[in-house]
């Protein structure tokens, strides 16, 4: 585990042998790493360079820092960044839970799960109440992040002003006194043309009261969730270089109006399979006669619903 | 009556490209309520000062003092970037020759009008919009145009919303490069008499570049004649037009049409 989880209590422990018996491959091909690789596939100055990065991350929260992306054994869009940052964090004795749209079963969570197994020989699973690292793309978990966990977001277009002012070093300025009026014209104008917000994911928030974030295409529904959330968050974007952070306990606020105050989506019915009524539904089509179903995005969490006892109108 | 101190003093101002002069030795003084015209031929350095004058452009030498609100006469050479980029969204103005450069063309005429006041720390739509409909009037745009795209505008509704996008803050200072040289001669003298009420209502001060004398003589008070980045002649707008000293500014004169 990296200098970042020194935040983590429950992981840190472990994580100053972790060094030691990484590197020994007697004691990695125990536990099925394969031989080859250097533990977690990057080279250890690569890990070194994105710890850097991330302890600036971590000390400005939702500062964009550059850092020398590599080349990853997998298109860019796939994760890369997200796949990097969680290569320099992870330890042997970290527990890794990968997420794809909400589901561990997806090709991208299955692929970028195996890739770890295969360089780190980490155990993984897909409890996240069991996680010590979690990778993400497009969700946050229903079950609550506790302390000592580290979430890692998959960012595409890490830049939140990149659509209304094309030119980066105006957006650094931008950034580093705090303009963001013209944010709040993009959103004036989804009003002007849906009488509503209606900017449904990758919704723009300001972390610590002063940088303008763009928290990746989650859904505005997992917005609240980062508000001073008790784990770790930090944010990789591969293809465009850059990491930023959320420590735990930080002030992330949606933006908004006055007058048109941040909401998150509801349904009109409960998940089909669990029951659940506060989790982020998927529409589920059914058939070309109208039938649909809805059902939590988050496998886990309905999984675990089930397996409690608790039925949806559809479950079999 | 006791005379009110200027709004704006210029110094000695210079602007070099490499080894070509943009302009040079510029100093006048300009005060509250007063129109300014800057003439002359194109290439004269026109635009250069007029940017340098915004600290747009760096100054090479020379001092550009402004009358601050809170602070009183302030060396801008002397001041922070963000307090420079916040003199530029709300105590002052710049209206652009191409609408295109002073617009956001992709979102609707409201948003325009909205995006100073929102960057000011306003959050409250219903305010926004309401003060955005009440400035489309002033610019003599029909109210329901407010949601529609500038791109589906003509080309002097879109000059005038330009207009109510800089004012919607109440700026002391507008600078504008060429506004009317887009317009055909119809639509200029309508845009030219709606500035001119706006501009005598508000008490602005307005830094004017034109190529055009007969704009200067609509709207200035002062001329400013250059020439290869000098000023070559100043003075009240009629007199100067009236009673050219300069050779250059004969010249200029005896050649407009009718001016």
């Amino acid at each position: 585990m990296s200098t970042v989880s020194s935040t983590a209590p429950n992981s840190g422990s472990s994580a100053v042998s972790s060094a030691g018996t990484a590197s020994t491959p007697a004691a990695l091909g125990e536990r099925g790493m394969q031989p080859g690789y250097n533990f977690a596939y990057l080279d250890e100055h690569t890990k070194r360079m994105i710890r850097r990065a991330l302890l600036k991350a971590v000390a400005i929260p939702g500062y964009q820092v550059p850092f020398g992306s590599r080349e990853m054994p997998l298109p860019y869009g796939w994760g890369t960044g997200g796949i990097q940052v969680t290569a320099a964090v992870i330890g042997a004795a970290d527990v890794l839970k990968v997420i794809d749209q909400g589901a561990d079963d997806t090709t991208n969570a299955v692929n970028i799960r195996s890739f770890f197994r295969k360089v780190t020989g980490v155990a993984t699973t897909e409890k996240t109440g069991e996680a010590t690292l979690i990778q993400t793309r497009h969700r946050i978990p229903e079950t609550p992040l506790r302390a000592g966990q580290v979430i890692v977001y998959q960012v595409p277009i890490p830049e939140p002003l990149r659509w209304l002012e094309p030119r980066e070093t105006e957006t650094r300025t931008m950034h580093a006194l705090s303009e963001y009026g013209v944010m709040h014209v993009k959103l004036y104008e989804d009003i002007v043309r849906h009488g509503r917000i209606a900017t449904t994911y990758d919704y723009p928030v300001i972390v610590n009261g002063h940088y303008l974030m763009r928290p990746s295409p989650i859904p505005k529904f997992d917005n609240p969730k980062m508000h001073r959330n008790p784990a770790l968050q930090l944010f990789g974007a591969g293809r465009e270089k850059r990491v930023y952070a959320v420590p735990p306990y930080t002030d992330v606020r949606s933006l908004d109006f006055e007058d048109h105050p941040f909401t998150v989506e509801r349904w009109e019915e409960p998940c089909a399979l669990c029951g659940a009524t506060e989790a982020y539904l998927d529409e589920i089509i059914l058939d070309d006669k109208g039938g649909r179903m809805f059902v939590c995005s988050d496998t886990e969490y309905c999984g675990t619903r089930r397996e409690q006892g608790h039925r949806g109108k559809d479950a079999a | 009556m006791k005379m009110p101190s200027p709004l704006l003093q210029v110094r000695g101002l210079a602007k070099h490209y490499g080894r070509r002069v943009g302009c040079e030795e510029v100093s006048f003084d300009l005060y509250p309520g007063e129109v300014l015209c800057i003439a002359g031929e194109s290439g004269s350095g026109k635009s250069t000062l007029l940017n340098t004058l915004a600290f747009e452009l760096r100054p090479d030498a020379g001092s550009v003092v402004y009358d601050m609100k809170e602070k009183g006469p302030t060396d801008l050479g002397s001041l922070p970037d963000a307090a420079l980029r916040e003199l530029w969204r709300t105590d002052w103005g710049f209206v652009r020759q191409n609408p295109r450069d002073g617009l956001r063309m992709n979102v609707s005429a409201g948003a325009n009008i909205g995006e100073r006041l929102m960057a000011v720390g306003s959050r409250h739509y219903g305010a926004i919009r309401d003060t955005a409909q009440d400035w489309l009037g002033r610019v003599e745009i029909d109210a329901t145009r407010l949601d529609d795209a500038p791109s589906a505008f003509s080309g002097g509704m879109q000059q005038r919303l330009q207009i109510a996008r800089n004012l919607v803050t109440h700026p002391r200072l507008v600078f504008m490069d060429e506004p009317t040289a887009g317009l055909d001669a119809s639509v200029q003298a309508r845009f030219l008499d709606l500035l001119r009420g706006l501009v005598q209502e508000l008490r602005l001060a307005v830094i004017l570049v034109t190529h055009d004398l007969a704009v200067a003589r609509l709207l200035a008070h002062r001329l400013i004649v250059m020439k290869r980045g000098r000023i070559v002649e100043t003075g009240l707008t009629d007199q100067l037009l009236d009673d050219p000293q300069h050779p250059y500014t004969q010249l200029l004169v005896s050649s407009a049409l009718a001016a």
